[in-house]
Protein backbone atom coordinates (compact mmCIF):
# COMPACT_ATOMS: atom_id res chain seq x y z
CA UNK A 1 0.00 0.00 0.00
CA UNK A 2 1.43 3.75 -0.87
CA UNK A 3 1.57 6.18 1.76
CA UNK A 4 -0.33 8.62 0.02
CA UNK A 5 -3.11 6.46 0.35
CA UNK A 6 -3.43 7.07 3.87
CA UNK A 7 -2.17 10.94 3.76
CA UNK A 8 -4.69 12.15 1.30
CA UNK A 9 -7.70 10.17 2.69
CA UNK A 10 -6.45 12.32 5.95
CA UNK A 11 -6.19 15.50 3.94
CA UNK A 12 -9.61 15.21 2.16
CA UNK A 13 -11.48 14.38 5.79
CA UNK A 14 -8.76 17.67 7.23
CA UNK A 15 -10.67 19.83 4.20
CA UNK A 16 -14.19 18.43 5.07
CA UNK A 17 -14.07 19.18 8.29
CA UNK A 18 -12.32 22.47 8.21
CA UNK A 19 -15.86 23.37 5.61
CA UNK A 20 -18.34 21.60 8.43
CA UNK A 21 -16.60 24.14 11.19
CA UNK A 22 -17.02 27.27 8.47
CA UNK A 23 -19.77 26.57 7.32
CA UNK A 24 -21.70 25.29 10.81
CA UNK A 25 -24.50 27.52 12.40
CA UNK A 26 -25.35 24.97 15.05
CA UNK A 27 -22.55 25.06 17.91
CA UNK A 28 -23.12 20.95 18.04
CA UNK A 29 -22.52 21.01 14.50
CA UNK A 30 -19.46 22.50 14.72
CA UNK A 31 -17.98 20.52 17.69
CA UNK A 32 -18.78 17.27 15.13
CA UNK A 33 -16.77 19.07 12.51
CA UNK A 34 -13.81 19.87 15.18
CA UNK A 35 -14.27 15.67 15.75
CA UNK A 36 -13.61 15.05 11.72
CA UNK A 37 -10.41 17.36 11.71
CA UNK A 38 -9.31 15.84 14.64
CA UNK A 39 -9.60 12.29 13.61
CA UNK A 40 -7.87 13.61 10.17
CA UNK A 41 -5.18 14.30 12.21
CA UNK A 42 -4.85 11.07 14.44
CA UNK A 43 -5.32 8.65 11.19
CA UNK A 44 -1.69 10.57 10.29
CA UNK A 45 -0.08 10.04 13.16
CA UNK A 46 -0.58 6.51 12.74
CA UNK A 47 0.19 6.13 9.03
CA UNK A 48 3.59 7.20 9.79
CA UNK A 49 4.25 5.02 13.02
CA UNK A 50 3.31 2.23 10.33
CA UNK A 51 5.35 3.70 7.47
CA UNK A 52 8.41 4.02 10.02
CA UNK A 53 8.07 1.22 11.91
CA UNK A 54 7.47 2.63 15.23
CA UNK A 55 5.41 2.72 17.89
CA UNK A 56 5.99 6.51 19.20
CA UNK A 57 2.96 7.63 16.71
CA UNK A 58 0.79 5.22 17.87
CA UNK A 59 1.39 6.17 21.65
CA UNK A 60 1.00 9.92 19.96
CA UNK A 61 -2.37 8.76 18.48
CA UNK A 62 -3.65 7.84 21.93
CA UNK A 63 -2.50 11.00 23.55
CA UNK A 64 -4.48 12.63 21.00
CA UNK A 65 -7.81 10.38 21.48
CA UNK A 66 -7.57 11.17 25.14
CA UNK A 67 -7.06 15.08 24.48
CA UNK A 68 -10.43 15.05 22.09
CA UNK A 69 -12.20 13.08 24.38
CA UNK A 70 -11.45 15.73 27.06
CA UNK A 71 -12.39 18.98 24.51
CA UNK A 72 -15.07 17.54 23.86
CA UNK A 73 -16.48 17.45 26.98
CA UNK A 74 -15.59 20.94 28.35
CA UNK A 75 -17.45 21.97 24.51
CA UNK A 76 -20.55 20.35 24.92
CA UNK A 77 -20.66 21.85 28.58
CA UNK A 78 -20.11 25.38 27.23
CA UNK A 79 -22.55 24.49 24.47
CA UNK A 80 -24.95 23.70 27.27
CA UNK A 81 -24.15 26.74 29.75
CA UNK A 82 -24.69 28.96 26.55
CA UNK A 83 -28.56 27.33 25.84
CA UNK A 84 -28.76 27.81 28.95
CA UNK A 85 -28.43 31.66 29.05
CA UNK A 86 -29.64 32.73 25.22
CA UNK A 87 -32.03 29.71 24.73
CA UNK A 88 -30.05 29.23 21.47
CA UNK A 89 -26.74 28.06 19.79
CA UNK A 90 -26.45 29.98 16.71
CA UNK A 91 -23.37 30.87 16.63
CA UNK A 92 -23.27 33.83 14.23
CA UNK A 93 -25.77 35.28 17.22
CA UNK A 94 -23.39 35.94 19.51
CA UNK A 95 -21.88 38.79 18.80
CA UNK A 96 -22.21 41.49 22.12
CA UNK A 97 -18.44 41.53 21.95
CA UNK A 98 -18.22 42.93 18.74
CA UNK A 99 -16.37 46.38 18.85
CA UNK B 1 -1.75 15.19 -11.76
CA UNK B 2 1.70 13.58 -12.66
CA UNK B 3 1.75 12.12 -8.77
CA UNK B 4 -1.48 10.70 -9.64
CA UNK B 5 -0.61 9.16 -12.88
CA UNK B 6 2.47 7.75 -11.06
CA UNK B 7 0.69 6.09 -8.37
CA UNK B 8 -1.88 4.55 -10.40
CA UNK B 9 1.49 3.33 -12.39
CA UNK B 10 3.37 1.90 -9.06
CA UNK B 11 -0.03 -0.39 -8.37
CA UNK B 12 1.37 -3.78 -9.06
CA UNK B 13 4.98 -3.46 -7.90
CA UNK B 14 6.53 -5.48 -5.42
CA UNK B 15 4.88 -4.47 -1.79
CA UNK B 16 2.02 -3.55 -2.77
CA UNK B 17 -0.69 -5.61 -0.94
CA UNK B 18 -3.83 -5.55 -3.57
CA UNK B 19 -6.40 -7.27 -1.34
CA UNK B 20 -5.07 -4.34 1.63
CA UNK B 21 -5.39 -1.64 -1.51
CA UNK B 22 -9.17 -2.54 -2.07
CA UNK B 23 -9.82 -2.57 1.30
CA UNK B 24 -8.67 0.68 1.83
CA UNK B 25 -10.50 1.69 -1.13
CA UNK B 26 -13.67 0.85 -0.15
CA UNK B 27 -13.56 2.02 3.59
CA UNK B 28 -12.01 5.33 2.33
CA UNK B 29 -14.60 5.55 -0.25
CA UNK B 30 -17.99 5.09 2.49
CA UNK B 31 -15.55 7.35 5.26
CA UNK B 32 -15.48 10.77 2.76
CA UNK B 33 -19.24 9.84 1.72
CA UNK B 34 -20.18 9.87 5.43
CA UNK B 35 -18.38 12.98 5.74
CA UNK B 36 -19.27 14.92 3.36
CA UNK B 37 -22.81 13.65 4.96
CA UNK B 38 -22.36 14.84 8.51
CA UNK B 39 -21.06 18.56 6.78
CA UNK B 40 -24.32 18.96 4.63
CA UNK B 41 -27.31 17.13 6.06
CA UNK B 42 -30.04 19.22 7.60
CA UNK B 43 -30.74 16.90 10.56
CA UNK B 44 -28.57 17.11 13.40
CA UNK B 45 -29.19 13.51 14.56
CA UNK B 46 -28.28 12.24 11.36
CA UNK B 47 -25.06 14.28 11.33
CA UNK B 48 -24.67 12.60 14.39
CA UNK B 49 -24.80 9.08 13.35
CA UNK B 50 -22.70 9.81 9.85
CA UNK B 51 -20.41 10.71 12.07
CA UNK B 52 -20.20 7.22 13.82
CA UNK B 53 -19.73 5.83 10.12
CA UNK B 54 -16.65 8.44 9.69
CA UNK B 55 -15.47 6.73 13.15
CA UNK B 56 -16.21 3.57 12.70
CA UNK B 57 -14.54 3.60 9.07
CA UNK B 58 -11.52 5.45 11.16
CA UNK B 59 -10.98 2.64 13.37
CA UNK B 60 -10.67 0.02 10.37
CA UNK B 61 -8.19 1.95 9.01
CA UNK B 62 -6.41 1.62 12.09
CA UNK B 63 -6.72 -2.31 11.80
CA UNK B 64 -5.29 -1.89 8.24
CA UNK B 65 -2.54 0.20 9.41
CA UNK B 66 -1.46 -2.73 12.08
CA UNK B 67 -2.70 -0.52 14.70
CA UNK B 68 -5.23 -2.65 16.67
CA UNK B 69 -4.68 -0.89 20.25
CA UNK B 70 -5.81 2.33 18.76
CA UNK B 71 -8.32 0.86 16.97
CA UNK B 72 -10.19 -0.88 19.64
CA UNK B 73 -9.30 2.79 21.75
CA UNK B 74 -11.00 4.31 19.06
CA UNK B 75 -14.15 2.11 19.27
CA UNK B 76 -14.32 2.76 22.93
CA UNK B 77 -13.79 6.33 23.32
CA UNK B 78 -15.15 7.64 20.23
CA UNK B 79 -18.29 5.81 19.33
CA UNK B 80 -18.61 4.49 23.17
CA UNK B 81 -18.26 7.65 24.83
CA UNK B 82 -17.94 10.52 22.59
CA UNK B 83 -21.33 10.08 20.52
CA UNK B 84 -22.82 9.42 23.73
CA UNK B 85 -21.83 13.33 24.71
CA UNK B 86 -22.89 14.30 21.60
CA UNK B 87 -26.30 12.55 21.36
CA UNK B 88 -27.29 14.06 25.42
CA UNK B 89 -25.78 17.65 23.94
CA UNK B 90 -28.11 17.49 21.37
CA UNK B 91 -31.04 16.44 23.10
CA UNK B 92 -30.36 18.92 25.83
CA UNK B 93 -30.48 21.47 23.32
CA UNK B 94 -33.68 20.30 22.07
CA UNK B 95 -32.55 20.39 18.47
CA UNK B 96 -35.36 19.94 16.24
CA UNK B 97 -36.32 16.68 15.81
CA UNK B 98 -36.45 16.32 11.43
CA UNK B 99 -35.53 18.73 8.55
CA UNK B 100 -34.25 21.99 10.14
CA UNK B 101 -33.46 24.98 7.67
CA UNK B 102 -31.14 26.66 9.67
CA UNK B 103 -28.43 24.90 10.18
CA UNK B 104 -25.68 26.52 8.07
CA UNK B 105 -24.46 30.34 8.12
CA UNK B 106 -25.61 33.20 5.99
CA UNK B 107 -22.05 32.73 4.51
CA UNK B 108 -21.86 29.27 4.10
CA UNK B 109 -20.46 29.15 0.34
CA UNK B 110 -17.27 30.65 1.42
CA UNK B 111 -16.15 27.56 3.23
CA UNK B 112 -15.94 25.75 -0.27
CA UNK B 113 -13.12 27.58 -1.63
CA UNK B 114 -11.32 27.54 1.90
CA UNK B 115 -11.55 23.39 2.09
CA UNK B 116 -10.85 22.99 -1.47
CA UNK B 117 -7.54 25.37 -1.82
CA UNK B 118 -7.37 23.25 2.16
CA UNK B 119 -7.13 20.17 0.24
CA UNK B 120 -4.84 21.33 -2.85
CA UNK B 121 -2.11 22.47 -1.00
CA UNK B 122 -2.07 19.71 1.02
CA UNK B 123 -2.43 17.02 -1.81
CA UNK B 124 0.29 18.68 -3.86
CA UNK B 125 2.55 18.85 -0.70
CA UNK B 126 1.67 15.03 0.41
CA UNK B 127 2.11 13.61 -3.61
CA UNK B 128 4.82 15.56 -4.31
CA UNK B 129 6.90 14.79 -1.35
CA UNK B 130 5.86 11.15 -0.60
CA UNK B 131 5.29 9.74 -3.78
CA UNK B 132 7.08 6.81 -4.13
CA UNK B 133 6.77 5.98 -0.20
CA UNK B 134 5.58 2.17 0.62
CA UNK B 135 3.79 1.07 3.20
CA UNK B 136 5.89 -2.05 4.33
CA UNK B 137 3.18 -4.60 5.73
CA UNK B 138 3.74 -5.40 9.07
CA UNK B 139 1.82 -7.82 11.36
CA UNK B 140 0.17 -6.79 14.49
CA UNK B 141 1.78 -4.22 16.63
CA UNK B 142 2.24 -6.12 19.85
CA UNK B 143 0.47 -4.02 22.84
CA UNK B 144 3.53 -4.47 25.07
CA UNK B 145 5.37 -1.87 23.07
CA UNK B 146 2.59 0.37 23.90
CA UNK B 147 3.07 0.08 27.56
CA UNK B 148 6.47 0.04 27.63
CA UNK B 149 6.31 3.42 25.76
CA UNK B 150 3.72 4.76 28.33
CA UNK B 151 5.71 3.40 31.32
CA UNK B 152 8.91 4.11 30.34
CA UNK B 153 9.92 7.11 27.64
CA UNK B 154 6.16 8.37 28.07
CA UNK B 155 5.55 8.95 31.60
CA UNK B 156 5.53 12.24 32.12
CA UNK B 157 2.69 12.57 29.71
CA UNK B 158 1.06 10.48 30.68
CA UNK B 159 1.08 11.45 33.80
CA UNK B 160 0.29 14.81 32.63
CA UNK B 161 -2.72 13.53 30.74
CA UNK B 162 -4.10 12.08 33.39
CA UNK B 163 -3.98 15.66 35.11
CA UNK B 164 -5.75 16.92 32.01
CA UNK B 165 -8.45 14.70 31.58
CA UNK B 166 -8.95 15.02 35.50
CA UNK B 167 -9.28 18.78 35.18
CA UNK B 168 -11.44 18.82 31.87
CA UNK B 169 -13.83 16.50 34.11
CA UNK B 170 -14.01 18.99 36.77
CA UNK B 171 -14.03 21.65 34.49
CA UNK B 172 -17.11 20.46 32.58
CA UNK B 173 -18.99 19.83 35.50
CA UNK B 174 -18.33 23.27 36.71
CA UNK B 175 -19.70 24.80 33.98
CA UNK B 176 -22.39 23.04 33.17
CA UNK B 177 -24.19 22.56 36.66
CA UNK B 178 -26.99 24.99 37.51
CA UNK B 179 -26.39 26.81 40.82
Amino acid sequence: MLAVNFLLLSAVLFSIGVYGVLARRNAVMVLMSVELVLNAVVLNLVAFAVINGSVDGQIFALFAIAIAAAEVGVGLAMVLLVYRNRRSIALDELSEMRG
Amino acid sequence: MSGLASGTVLVGVDGINVAKNVGFGIIAAVMIFAALCVVTTRNVVHGALWLVVVLGGVAAQYLLAAAEFVAISQVLVYIGAVMVLFLFGIMLTRAKIGADSDLNNRSWALGIPVALLLLGVLGYVIIDGLRDTVVPDRGPTPTVLLSDGYLGPYLVPFLAISFVLLAAAIGAIVIARKD
